[in-house]
Formats: C-alpha cells, sequence, structure tokens
C-alpha cells in the first residue's frame, strides 16, 4: 500500500531511476502552498494556472491540497461556550467600573 | 478609534474563532477559556494603542499568541526527529489514492473523511510541534497571510513559511498515521 503504483508518480520525483524528468511539474508542485496561501506574483500564478490548464495529473494533486486546506479549516472550529461569552463581558465590565 | 464599548462590540465578534485558536493552542478546554478572558482584557486595556483602519484580527491574534507563549506554554516540547524528518510531497494524496479516486468521481473531502473523523482532525493539528502548529492554525485555519503571520509570531517572512511547509508536513503524515489504525483498506481491496 505505502508505494502504489500510481500514474502521477511519474512526475513526483527527480530521484526516480530511469524517469523522465518533468520540470513545469516540479515547479508547479514546488510552488504549490504559495499557490493555494495565495503568495505568489501575478506572473508566476498564471504561469502554474497555464500549467495546471495541461497537466491532469498536477490538477487532481492541486485540488485535493485545497480541498485538504478547506477541510482543516472547516473542522477545527469550535462552539464558545455561553459562560465564556459571559465572563468575558463582566471582565470588560469591571474594568469600565475600576477605570 | 471611536470609543471603547464599539471596540469591544467590535472585538466580540472574533471570539469564535479565538477560542478555537486557543484550543489549538493549550489543548484543553479550561486554559483556552483563560486564555481568551486575558487576550479580551489586555485588548480592552491596550485599545488606546489600536489604530483604527489596521487588521482588528491580526492585533487580536498577536495579543492572543504573545500571552499563549509567555503564559500558557508549558514545556517547550521540540520536535522531535521523526519530525524533522523529510516528508514527501503529496504524502496524503499519494497514500489515499488521489488520483484514482478524483477519475472515479470523488472528492478530496469524501476520501479524507472516510478515514479521519472532525475529532482527529483536531487532534491531528493539536499533536503539531509548537511552532509549526502556530504557524498551521494561523495560515490553514485563520487565513492569515504569511506577512500577518510573521508580524503575529514577530518572526521573519521566511521561517513562517519553512515552519509552515514543514508543519503541513508532519499533520499530513499524522492524518495518515490516524487513517491507517482505522485499517484503511488498501486501495486495491476498496470495490470500484
Amino acid at each position: 500500500m505505502e508505494d502504489m503504483p500510481l500514474p502521477s508518480q511519474g512526475y513526483a520525483s527527480s530521484s526516480g531511476q530511469g524517469r523522465p524528468v518533468i520540470e513545469p511539474c516540479q515547479e508547479a508542485i514546488a510552488t504549490l502552498y504559495g499557490y493555494l496561501d495565495g503568495e505568489l506574483t501575478t506572473d508566476k500564478r498564471a504561469q502554474i494556472q497555464h500549467h495546471l490548464d495541461e497537466c491532469a495529473p498536477c490538477f487532481g494533486a492541486f485540488g485535493f491540497e485545497a480541498e485538504l486546506k478547506a477541510l482543516i479549516s472547516r473542522k477545527c472550529r469550535d462552539d464558545v461556550p455561553e459562560a465564556l461569552r459571559r465572563r468575558v463581558a463582566d471582565a470588560l465590565r469591571a474594568e469600565d467600573v475600576r477605570s | 478609534m471611536a470609543d471603547k464599548a464599539h471596540f469591544a462590540e467590535q472585538a466580540m465578534t472574533y471570539m469564535s474563532s479565538l477560542y478555537s485558536a486557543a484550543l489549538r493552542m493549550t489543548r484543553n478546554p479550561a486554559d483556552a477559556e483563560d486564555l481568551v478572558q486575558e487576550t479580551y482584557l489586555k485588548a480592552y486595556r491596550a485599545f488606546g494603542s489600536f489604530q483604527e483602519g489596521t487588521n482588528l484580527k491580526s492585533w487580536l491574534y498577536k495579543i492572543l499568541t504573545n500571552t499563549f507563549i509567555n503564559n500558557y506554554r508549558s514545556r517547550r516540547r521540540r520536535p522531535t526527529e521523526t519530525e524533522l524528518d523529510d516528508v514527501e510531497d503529496l504524502y496524503l494524496y499519494h497514500r489515499l489514492g488521489g488520483l484514482e479516486a478524483a477519475s472515479m468521481g470523488r472528492s478530496a473531502e469524501d476520501l479524507v473523511l472516510d478515514h479521519i473523523s472532525e475529532a482527529e482532525i483536531k487532534a491531528a493539528v493539536e499533536a503539531l510541534p509548537e511552532p509549526f502548529r502556530l504557524a498551521v492554525v494561523l495560515a490553514d485555519v485563520e487565513g492569515f497571510s504569511y506577512k500577518e503571520i510573521a508580524e503575529i509570531l514577530d518572526v521573519p517572512i521566511g521561517t513562517v513559511m519553512s515552519r509552515l511547509h514543514r508543519g503541513r508536513k508532519v499533520l499530513q503524515r499524522t492524518l495518515h498515521t490516524f487513517a491507517q489504525e482505522r485499517r484503511l483498506p488498501a486501495p486495491a481491496d476498496v470495490p470500484s
């Protein structure tokens, strides 16, 4: 299971023996997080976008990482206990009285 | 800033995010509640130094983070050797059979949630070594920019990027471990 053969692995590594090294894919993967975080320059972003438009494996990988990021954000939410809201409001009121 | 009451009202709208972040930081509800209360008190006292027009949310997060680091951080756990080992790119994607699943019309969310519960996602974030954890929470959960995170944590942007990069990789490996503990079937065994 660890090393299941995936067609996508052709692009993943420069160390694979005898595998062709596909530069644009490596560059895309290297800038994946910058892309997802909205931290690339306009030019760089357009360049990666262009690559994703024509490379299904990279498009799939970017899609997965984007969804994973969104999922983590959505699942790391907790309801504020009502008691805490009251405590904070009371503490701020007490602060007004003091000052 | 117009007045203190207006300020407090604005600041209150961030309590839910601040409390969630405080829980990830302290990993226990009692400390998280104290941390949030302390953050609001400090913000209220210092509201005069808050510049209207600047980002209130990131200002509150800076107070939260500083208070956590100064008062709540227990033993400062250094990243273990394993956590510093290099983890390959797209670690989880490859192991959950992302490309094959996508071809069957399954989203990443379906795929991950098949194997990992909401509680495990939170636990995986909380298991990160602190510097990585703060960066991941600020970027992935709260959506702050690298520059904002650099200001909140008072570190260079390059440091933010490396902690984030490292943290995300460790997080993927932890999520995969949880998935395996649930006896993730090998992709070949999944009925198609």
